[in-house]
Order: C-alpha cells, then structure tokens, then sequence
C-alpha cells in the first residue's frame, strides 16, 4: 500500500521537478523570478492537445510541438520584454511585475481561445496498459510520465555539468558581467535558457494534462504556486535543489492525501514553504547570502 | 437636475463605491511598495478584512463601527504575526512567500465551511455601507498618509526604499519600519474588505485571490508611487475601465496584464509623476516664453 502510494508520488513529483527546473534555471542564469512559467505550462498542454486532436500527430510529437511552442513563448517573452528591462538596468522586481502581466495576459488569452470549461485529451489516444511488478500496479502512461521526467532532467543536469555549454551558464549563473568579459555570449545563452526553460515548462503541462486528463486555461495557476514553493524549498536556481524538492513534494502531497485527507491536498506545500522559510529563509538546500557593506 | 442625478446614482453609486475602496486597496500596497517592499498579500488582508467584520456584523449582531475596527484589526494582527519572520526576507523571497501566504488564506477560508462558508462564501451580508463611509475612510486614509510621507517616518521608509543597507547604517530601524508599513497597509486593506464586503452582499474565496493581487498591484504600478495621487489615480482606471470597455468585458484580465508589462516597460515610474510633469511644464514654459 505505501509502496504503490510511493510509486504514485513518484510522477506527480516528477512533473512538479520538471516545471520547477525551468523555472529556477531561468532564475538562477537570468536573475529573473518569471511568473509567466505557470502560463507558458498551459500553453504547452494546449499546444499538445491540439496537435493530438487537429493535426492528428502522435503523442510524441505532441510532445515535441509543445516543447517548441512554449519554448518560442518564452523566447519571445524574453525578447520583446524581459531584454529591454536589461538593457535598462531595471530594478530586480520590475521584471518579475512584467511577468506577472504577462501570465495573467495568456491565461486569459487562453480562455478566449480555447473557452473556459475543461478539455480532455481523447481516450484512444493514451496508452491504457497496466503492468504489474513487484506487488505494484504502474499504468503505462505513469511510466512514460515518470521516465520523460527523469530523461529530460538527467539530460539537462549532464549538460550543466559536463559541457562547455553548461559551464559558459554556469559563469552567467555566477556574473553574467564577468562572463561577458571572458567572451562568452551572454545574450545569446539567456535567449536559449529562455527557450529551454519555458519548453520543459510546456513539456510539464503535457504530463500534467495527461495525468489529470484536464485541460483548463488556470491550469497553470496552482502549478505556478506550487513552483514557486519548491524552488525555494530547494533554494532559488538550484537545479538540483529545485529537482529533490520537486518529488519531495510530489511525495508529501500523495501521502497526505493518503493519511490525512485530500482537503489538506494544496495546504502541503504552502505549509512547507512557510516552515522552511521560517527555519531557513534561503531554502532547504540553498546558502544565505547577505549583502556584505 | 436633482431627478437626472438621483437616476445617474441608483445607476452608479456601487460603482462611484467601487472607486473609493479600490482606491484603498491601491493606495495600501503603495504603503509597502514606498517601503522598497513587493508584498502581494494585499488581497488576502482584504479578505481577513471582509470576513472578520461580516461574521461580526450577520452572526455576532455587532454595530456596523465596531465591525470597520474589526475588519482593520483582524488583518493588522496577523500581519504583525507574519510580518515579523517574513519580512526578514527581501526583494524577491518576500513576494513568493506573501504570495503563498494569499494561497494559504484562500485554502484555510475554504477548508472552515462551519465559518466562512467555504467554496460558497457567505451570503447575506447587510449592506451598511454608505456613501459618506466610504468617503470618510479614504479622506481619513488619505490624510494619514500625507501627514507619514512628511514625517520622519516617511523619510524613513524613503531611505529604506533607496537602500537598506544603508538606511540601517544611518541607524534607521530597518524591520520596525517595515513591519510598520506592512501592518498598516494590511489595516487600510482590510478596511477596503470590510467597505466591499458590506456593499456587494456576498463575498467568496475567489474574490480575494492572485488575480485580485495583481488587480492591486496594477492600480498602484499604473498611477505610480510618486506620490498619494498615483495609486488613487491608477484605481480609478482599472476600475472604470470594464465599465468604458463595456463589450469586452472578458478581456478585462487581459487588459489589466498588458497594463502591467506595458508600464513596467515604457512608464515605470507610472503616470502620476510629479518630477515629469514639472519637466514638461517648465520645457512648454521655456518654449512660450
């Protein structure tokens, strides 16, 4: 019973990890808290849904369509406003404002678009397979939501720590000035974060739509709040953090629902961010930094 | 006349209401922003606010007065309870964890039907509120916050907002003036709840969400916190401007997203700036004379 309730956690926690890794590597290489991730998440699930249901592609390619069409959502938000707000030295909270404007704009694009009530991807679509292992019942769709998470996230951390790529981000993470100064093109990767990071946001709202089987244009929204819990629990663009909270969450929502009642569902995580800021008020696994005179 | 004017207000006074309480809420986050603070929990104070004094007014039978004191108490006192270990944080943590603690409330007004009603809010609420109340307040709120922005305090919360370091260095007490700011503006908050509240009748969870906040945030961005008129200014427009768009009415959220990126991107000091407008009067001036 707990291991099944554990395994169910499992891809919950996943998706959140993979939403939350977007948003703080956005945070940890571009400075800016984006809290527009929530709607480009929703942007992705819809993307995916009407690649499934008019272009009749295959769920895969859903997927890839949706990573590109949130990964140009982010690009754009990242050209059009979140550059000029460099270019002006703005402020550390002016961006973040603009984001907020920028959400609530898309949402309710959205719901113009696509109407208010729930979509649903169509039945003979998803895989409907259960396998059985280890005294545990895993649909097949469970599965491919837990893998995808764990690949992209595998893939994402490799990159970060093995490349050139991911050590030219690192040293923006650290001083984009500096890396400027060492030649690196600092633009360019901030665009390319953009793009990648709103593209997993996209992936996210795919299994996430796939997992709930509910499409709604404030689909986002409590995803959005979640995120932003985890990645302070994990500690503001800590990739690894932000992962480890991600499915610690993902675990403590399921067990509460298992032992406590689902009414406390979306109270988890607000609570353990309350408690850790309290505690530790730079994240479970991030280090205070105070400004030095 | 006094026959077109008494139509013009059976037809318009919520809204002319409407203006004086958005007013309040704008004008309670500038009290946070002018402290260099972005503290989204301005909606859920309002709904500490409106609560508290409709449960004081329909189950405890209360007097309407007693009930306005309830509603700026009740918001102010959990303010001072959270404020004093979220204000630790700065710039960005301080925003997400006020905006979680909006999430909390919202989730905790659900989750306690026997009190609040949950989902289905509470219903019923007699409408007490008039016209010179509202009046009143925002006059009363007003000239408190002039007489704060000339004072010592007020310069205070300046220099925090220029630099904290720095403001402690001169030996500003950093966390009591924000605390300070954060309470109040979480009083003047709750009182635009309790005026709402005793308005429309009826309020529910939803109304005193993330897209309230944002509604806050973007009165107060629009105007600008240049000084008291902004904030004022910049509800007034967000409030009437549903009501000049009445066809699109679903674009209402819309509008108020665009208005944010917009002025955080071409206006960022907001519309009501005195510095500029004495700019451009003295060019206009120079170019006359």
């Amino acid at each position: 019973m707990l291991a099944q309730q554990l395994f169910n956690a499992l891809s919950l926690g996943g998706v959140y990890a993979l939403f939350a890794l977007g948003f703080t590597l956005v945070f940890g290489v571009l400075g800016v808290v984006n809290l527009s991730h929530g709607a480009v998440f929703m942007l992705g699930a819809y993307a995916a849904l009407e690649a499934v249901t008019l272009l009749h592609l295959p769920l895969w390619a859903a997927l890839a369509f949706a990573f590109v069409v949130s990964g140009v959502a982010g690009l754009l938000i990242d050209v059009l406003v979140l550059r000029p707000l460099r270019a002006r030295n703005a402020p550390h909270l002016t961006p973040m404002i603009a984001t907020i404007g920028i959400g609530i704009a898309l949402n309710s694009l959205a719901q113009a678009l696509f109407g208010a009530e729930n979509r649903r991807f169509p039945r003979e679509l998803l895989p409907q397979d259960t396998l059985h292992f280890a005294g545990l019942d895993a649909t097949v769709l469970e599965l491919g939501i837990i893998l995808l998470s764990l690949l992209l996230m595998t893939v994402l951390l490799l990159t970060l720590g093995k490349t050139q790529l991911g050590r030219a981000l690192r040293a923006i993470a650290e001083s984009p000035k500096a890396a400027l100064l060492l030649g690196i093109n600092v633009e360019g990767l901030f665009m390319l974060t953009s793009f990648v990071a709103a593209g997993l946001g996209g992936v996210a709202g795919v299994l996430i739509g796939l997992y709930s089987n509910a499409l709604y244009p404030l689909m986002g929204q409590p995803v959005l709040h979640k995120g932003i819990a985890v990645i302070i629990l994990g500690g503001m663009g800590d990739i690894r953090g932000a992962m480890l909270a991600g499915l610690f969450l993902g675990f403590a929502e399921v067990l509460s629902v298992a032992y406590i009642g689902s009414t406390m569902r979306d109270a988890v995580a607000f609570g353990l961010l309350f408690t850790v800021l309290l505690v530790r008020p730079k994240g479970l696994f991030g280090r205070l930094q105070e400004r030095k005179v | 006349m006094i026959e077109a004017l008494d139509s013009f207000w059976a037809i318009y006074s919520n809204l002319v209401l409407t203006l004086g309480t958005s007013s309040l809420l704008a004008l309670s986050i500038y009290l946070t922003l002018s402290c260099g603070m972005l503290a989204m929990a301005n909606a859920a104070f309002m709904g500490i606010g409106a609560y508290a004094s409709a449960l004081m007014t329909m189950q405890a039978g209360l007097p309407y007065p007693v009930a306005m004191v309830g509603g700026a108490l009740a918001p102010a006192v959990v303010a001072y309870m959270i404020g004093k270990p979220t204000l630790r944080l700065s710039g960005v943590y301080l925003a997400m964890a006020t905006l979680a603690f909006g999430e909390v409330v919202r989730i905790a007004i659900l989750n306690t039907e026997s009190l609040t009603g949950g989902a289905l809010g509470l219903n019923g609420i007699p409408q007490l509120t008039q016209p010179w109340h509202v009046a009143l307040v925002l006059v009363l709120v007003l000239a408190l916050l002039q007489r704060l922005r000339r004072s010592r305090t007020g310069r205070a919360f300046e220099a925090i907002k220029e630099d904290e370091t720095a403001a402690g260095l001169m030996g500003i007490d950093v966390a009591g003036h924000k605390l300070a700011a954060f309470v109040l503006g979480a009083a003047i908050a709750g009182l635009a709840g309790t005026l709402n509240a005793h308005l429309t009748f009826f309020i529910g969870p939803n109304e005193f969400g993330f897209d309230r906040g944002v509604e806050i945030l973007t009165m107060t961005i629009l105007g600008g916190i240049q000084g008291l008129a902004g904030p004022v200014i910049g509800a007034f427009i967000v409030t009437l401007l549903p009501e000049v768009l009445r066809g699109l009415q679903d674009w209402r959220l819309m509008a108020n997203g665009l208005i944010l990126v917009i002025m955080v991107l071409f206006l960022p000091r907001g519309l009501w700036d005195p510095a500029r407008l004495r700019r451009l009067l003295g060019r206009s001036a120079r170019s006359l004379g």
